[in-house]
C-alpha cells in the first residue's frame, strides 16, 4: 500500500516537472543554407498532392536545393497543419509550403508568430489583404488549361456528329428538346473556383460546338472515389456524351470507361493526372498545373534575397498550365487545334471569358462586381477587408489577376447546377 | 481410475489472488521491455536502421524542442481528460464506449457559442458560458443511454456506440452551415480570437494541462474516498449487492454516466478552446476509443492513467514520426504501437493468472 501511495505521488511529480521542463531550449537553429518545409495534404498516392510533389522536386532540382527539403505529409486542415509549421520553422526552415486551401488559416497563424519565415498557403485567397508581409498565396490560371482540354473534348463531339456516331438516332437521350448535345461535369463544391473552371472547360468545348448544355453534378467532397464514379454515371445515364470533372479522384473516368465498354458513347476529360492508366479509351485528356513554375520562383526569389509576391498566378504564358498528353481517342487534328488555341492564350489574343461568347439571364455581361473581402461566413462578417473590384474589363472578365485565387461566379447561360 | 492415470497437461494456467506490487510492477516492465526488443527487431528489418537510433529519433521527434514537448502534453491531457472521464462508468462495469460522442457535443456547443456570442459577451462570461453548456451537454449525452439502461435495462455498448454516430452528424451538419461559401471551416473567431484561451505562463496549452491535472486528483480522490466512489464499486461487483445494502442502482448509474459525460463534455470545450479553435467531425480524433484501453490498464487509477497516456502519445507521436523519417507509411507506425499495446495487454494475464508447468509429481504445485 505504501509503495501504490509513493508511486502516485512521484507520478504526480513527474506531471508537474514535464510542465516546467517543457521551457527549455527549442530546437531552432539557423540553417547556413535554405531550408524548404512542406506541408501536404496527402502523399504521393494522391492525385493532386502529387502533382505540387513532383513540382517541388523537380524546382529543388533544377535549383540544387533537393536535399534542403523536409516533408510533412498526410497534414489534415486542422491544427495539426499548424503544428506542422512551427515544427518546421523548429528545424530551420526559412520558407514552408502548404498545399491544401483549408491550410491558410492555420498557416497564417504560424506566419503572425514567427515573422523571419515566409509561409506560402497554395490556393490560398486573403495573403494581400491580411496585412502580414510573410503571409503569400499562389495559384495558376488552371482555368485557362480547362479550356483548353474543353476543346479537345468539343473535337471529339464534333467528330463523333460528323461521322453519324452520335446522333438522335444512335443515341436519343444525349439530345435535349431544341436539339442541343448534353455533356456533364463532377464538381467537387459550389465555390468560384469550380465554377470558374467548369465555365471556362464548357466555353471551349462550346467553342468547337456551339449547341451544347452541361449538367454539373456535385459530390461536396475534393476526393471520393464512390460519389465521384456514381455522379459520371448518373450524368452518363442522363446522357451526357462528355465527362469533364474537378474533383481528385479517378472515380468519373473509371465509371466512363466502364460504360463506353457496355456501349454507350461517352469520353472523359480528367483532372490533374493522365487518366489514361484508369480510362484507357474512354479518357480524352487532363488538365493540369504546372506547378513547377512557381516552386521554382518562389525559391528563386528566396535564393536572391528579393521579395516574393503575395499574391502570384499565372497561365499559359509562363507555362505554369497545360494538359496532359492527348489519348488516342482524340478526334484527328485535336493537336494542331489545341496548338492554335494555346498559343492565342499565350500571346493574349485569346480570353476565356470572353463576354461575347456567353450570356446570363439572356443578356451580355457588362459589370461584374467581386468583393476581394476574406468572410467569416458563420457569422457574415469580413475578417480581412478587401475591395470591391470591377472585373469586367475590356471585354472579359479577367479571372485570377485581382487575386490568385478564382472569383468568377456568374452562372451563365447553357450550364446547369444539380443541387444535392 | 487413479490419478496417476490421468495425463497431466505439459502446462496450465490457474487464477492468482492478488499479485504482489512488486511482481506487477516486474511484470509491466518486462512487458515494455518485451514490446522494445520486438519493435526493434520490426524496425530493424524493415529498415535497416540501427534501433536504438531510431528510438532515439523518436524520442527527439516527440520531446525534442519546446515546442513538441508542449504538444506530447496537450495530447496526453486531451487522452487523459477523456480516460477521467471513462474510469467511474467503467469501474461501475458500464460499458461506456460513447465517449466520442460527448466529446464532439461538449466541442460543439463551445464552438456555437465561440462563433454566435464570441461578439457579444465579456471573456469572462464567454468562457463560463462555454463552460457550463459544454458540461452540461456532455453530461445529458451520457445521461440518455443511462436512463434507458436503468429504466428499461437496454444495452449501453450499443447505445453509446450510436450516440457517437448521431453527435458525429450534427456537428458535420453544424460545420456545413457555419464554413458558408468557403471550403473548409478553418479557425473560428480568426479576427477577434474571441473565445481562445490565452497563454498562461508562457505557454499556450497549459489551461488544458493545469485543468487536467486538477481533474486526475479530484477524480482519485472521488473513487476512492467517497460514498459515491463506494457506492460505483459496489454497483460494478454485484447489483444484487448493492440493491441488499440499500444503494439505489437506478440513481448510480444515471449520475455516475452524467459525470462520465460531464466530463467528456468539458474536455471538447477544452480542445475548442485550447487546442483547436475550431471544430469538426476529428475534434476527439478517435481518443474517446482510445482512452477506454487506458482507463482499462491503469485500472481506474487516474495517476497510472497518466502513466499509460504519456506512453500512447509517445508511440503515436513518435511512430508517426519516425514512419515518415524512413519513409514508411502510417501503417508502420501503427505496427510499433500496436506490439506495444499487445505486450502490456499480454502482461495483465499474467498478473491475474499463472502459468503451472508440469512437474511430473502431478498435482503438487496445485
Amino acid at each position: 500500500m505504501k509503495i501504490k501511495k509513493t508511486l502516485c505521488l512521484v507520478l504526480a511529480m513527474a506531471m508537474m516537472l514535464m510542465l516546467a521542463a517543457c521551457g527549455d531550449s527549442d530546437g531552432k537553429e539557423k540553417a547556413s543554407d535554405l531550408k524548404i518545409g512542406c506541408i501536404m495534404l496527402g502523399d504521393e498516392t494522391e492525385g493532386y498532392t502529387a502533382a505540387h510533389i513532383n513540382g517541388i522536386k523537380a524546382a529543388a532540382e533544377e535549383l540544387g536545393l533537393s536535399d534542403n527539403l523536409v516533408w510533412k505529409y498526410k497534414v489534415d486542415e486542422s491544427s495539426s497543419c499548424y503544428d506542422a509549421a512551427v515544427d518546421l520553422v523548429g528545424q530551420g526552415c526559412n520558407i514552408i509550403f502548404s498545399n491544401s486551401y483549408g491550410h491558410q488559416t492555420y498557416m497564417v497563424q504560424a506566419a503572425q508568430e514567427y515573422p523571419d519565415v515566409t509561409f506560402v498557403a497554395m490556393t490560398g485567397d486573403f495573403a494581400a489583404i491580411c496585412g502580414l508581409s510573410n503571409f503569400k498565396n499562389a495559384f495558376t490560371y488552371v482555368y485557362e488549361s480547362r479550356y483548353v482540354s474543353g476543346v479537345a473534348a468539343g473535337m471529339k463531339l464534333q467528330e463523333l456528329l460528323a461521322d453519324g456516331t452520335l446522333s438522335t438516332e444512335t443515341q436519343p437521350g444525349s439530345f435535349d428538346a431544341d436539339g442541343n448535345v448534353k455533356i456533364g461535369y463532377v464538381g467537387a463544391y459550389p465555390y468560384a473556383e469550380v465554377v470558374s473552371g467548369y465555365t471556362a472547360f464548357f466555353l471551349g468545348l462550346r467553342s468547337i460546338v456551339p449547341n451544347v448544355v452541361m449538367e454539373v453534378e456535385y459530390t461536396n467532397s475534393w476526393f471520393d472515389i464512390d460519389k465521384e464514379g456514381a455522379a459520371a454515371e448518373s450524368l452518363i445515364a442522363d446522357g451526357c456524351v462528355i465527362i469533364g470533372q474537378h474533383a481528385d479522384s479517378t472515380g468519373a473516368p473509371a465509371a466512363t470507361q466502364k460504360l463506353l465498354d457496355n456501349g454507350t458513347i461517352c469520353y472523359s476529360v480528367g483532372y490533374n493526372i493522365d487518366m489514361r492508366e484508369t480510362a484507357p479509351s474512354a479518357a480524352l485528356t487532363s488538365a493540369t498545373n504546372n506547378w513547377k513554375v512557381y516552386y521554382k520562383h518562389a525559391m528563386e526569389c528566396m535564393l536572391n534575397g528579393t521579395e516574393l509576391e503575395a499574391d502570384w498566378a499565372a497561365g499559359y504564358a509562363q507555362n505554369a498550365v497545360a494538359i496532359t498528353e492527348l489519348s488516342n481517342s482524340c478526334a484527328a487534328g485535336t493537336a494542331d487545334k489545341i496548338a492554335e488555341v494555346e498559343a492565342a492564350l499565350k500571346n493574349g489574343t485569346l480570353h476565356v471569358f470572353d463576354t461575347n461568347t456567353f450570356t446570363v439571364g439572356g443578356e451580355k455581361v457588362t459589370t461584374a462586381s467581386c468583393d476581394m473581402s476574406f468572410m467569416d461566413w458563420s457569422i457574415g462578417e469580413a475578417i480581412y477587408k478587401g475591395e470591391t473590384i470591377e472585373a469586367i474589363k475590356d471585354g472579359y472578365f479577367s479571372e485570377s489577376t485581382f487575386r490568385s485565387a478564382p472569383y468568377f461566379q456568374l452562372r451563365i447561360d447553357g450550364i446547369t447546377e444539380n443541387a444535392n | 481410475m487413479s490419478n496417476s492415470q490421468i495425463k497431466e497437461p505439459l502446462m496450465r494456467v490457474v487464477k492468482r489472488d492478488g499479485a504482489r506490487m512488486r511482481e506487477k510492477v516486474a511484470a509491466r516492465a518486462a512487458a515494455i521491455l518485451l514490446a522494445l526488443v520486438l519493435d526493434a527487431l520490426f524496425i530493424f528489418f524493415v529498415t535497416g536502421q540501427n534501433p536504438i537510433s531510431v528510438y532515439g529519433v523518436m524520442f527527439q521527434e516527440t520531446f525534442g524542442t519546446k515546442s513538441r514537448c508542449s504538444w506530447a502534453m496537450r495530447d496526453l491531457v486531451s487522452l487523459l481528460c477523456i480516460g477521467i472521464a471513462l474510469a467511474p462508468a467503467f469501474k461501475m462495469k458500464f460499458w461506456n464506449v460513447g465517449a466520442e460522442g460527448q466529446v464532439l457535443m461538449g466541442g460543439l456547443v463551445t464552438a456555437l457559442i465561440m462563433v454566435y456570442f464570441g461578439n457579444r459577451l465579456p471573456m469572462p462570461v464567454l468562457f463560463l458560458v462555454m463552460l457550463l453548456t459544454s458540461v452540461a451537454i456532455g453530461a445529458v449525452w451520457g445521461l440518455i443511454p443511462a436512463f434507458f439502461k436503468a429504466k428499461w435495462k437496454t444495452n449501453e455498448t450499443l447505445f453509446t456506440l450510436m450516440m457517437n454516430y448521431v453527435a458525429t452528424s450534427f456537428v458535420a451538419c453544424a460545420v456545413n452551415i457555419m464554413r458558408g461559401q468557403a471550403s473548409s471551416l478553418g479557425k473560428l473567431n480568426m479576427g477577434n480570437r474571441a473565445g481562445w484561451f490565452p497563454s498562461v505562463f508562457g505557454q499556450r496549452y497549459n489551461i488544458n494541462i493545469i485543468v487536467v491535472i486538477i481533474l486526475t486528483f479530484v477524480m482519485y480522490f472521488y473513487l476512492k474516498y467517497t460514498k459515491h466512489g463506494y457506492e460505483i464499486s459496489v454497483v460494478g461487483e454485484s447489483e444484487n449487492t448493492a440493491r441488499y445494502a440499500g444503494i439505489n442502482v437506478a440513481k448510480v448509474i444515471m449520475r455516475t454516466m452524467a459525470i462520465s459525460g460531464a466530463i467528456s463534455g468539458l474536455c471538447g470545450f477544452l480542445i475548442v478552446c485550447g487546442r483547436d479553435q475550431t471544430i469538426s467531425t476529428t475534434t476527439a480524433g478517435g481518443n474517446g476509443f482510445t482512452a477506454i484501453i487506458v482507463a482499462w490498464l491503469a485500472k481506474f487509477n487516474t495517476f497510472y492513467m497518466a502513466l499509460i497516456a504519456f506512453l500512447l502519445v509517445f508511440l503515436q507521436k513518435g511512430a508517426a514520426e519516425i514512419a515518415s523519417a524512413y519513409g514508411l507509411n502510417d501503417y508502420a507506425a501503427s505496427i510499433i504501437t500496436g506490439i506495444i499495446l499487445f505486450c502490456i495487454l499480454g502482461s495483465e494475464f499474467f498478473i491475474n493468472y499463472k502459468v503451472i508447468f508440469r512437474t511430473g509429481k502431478g498435482g503438487k504445485t496445485a
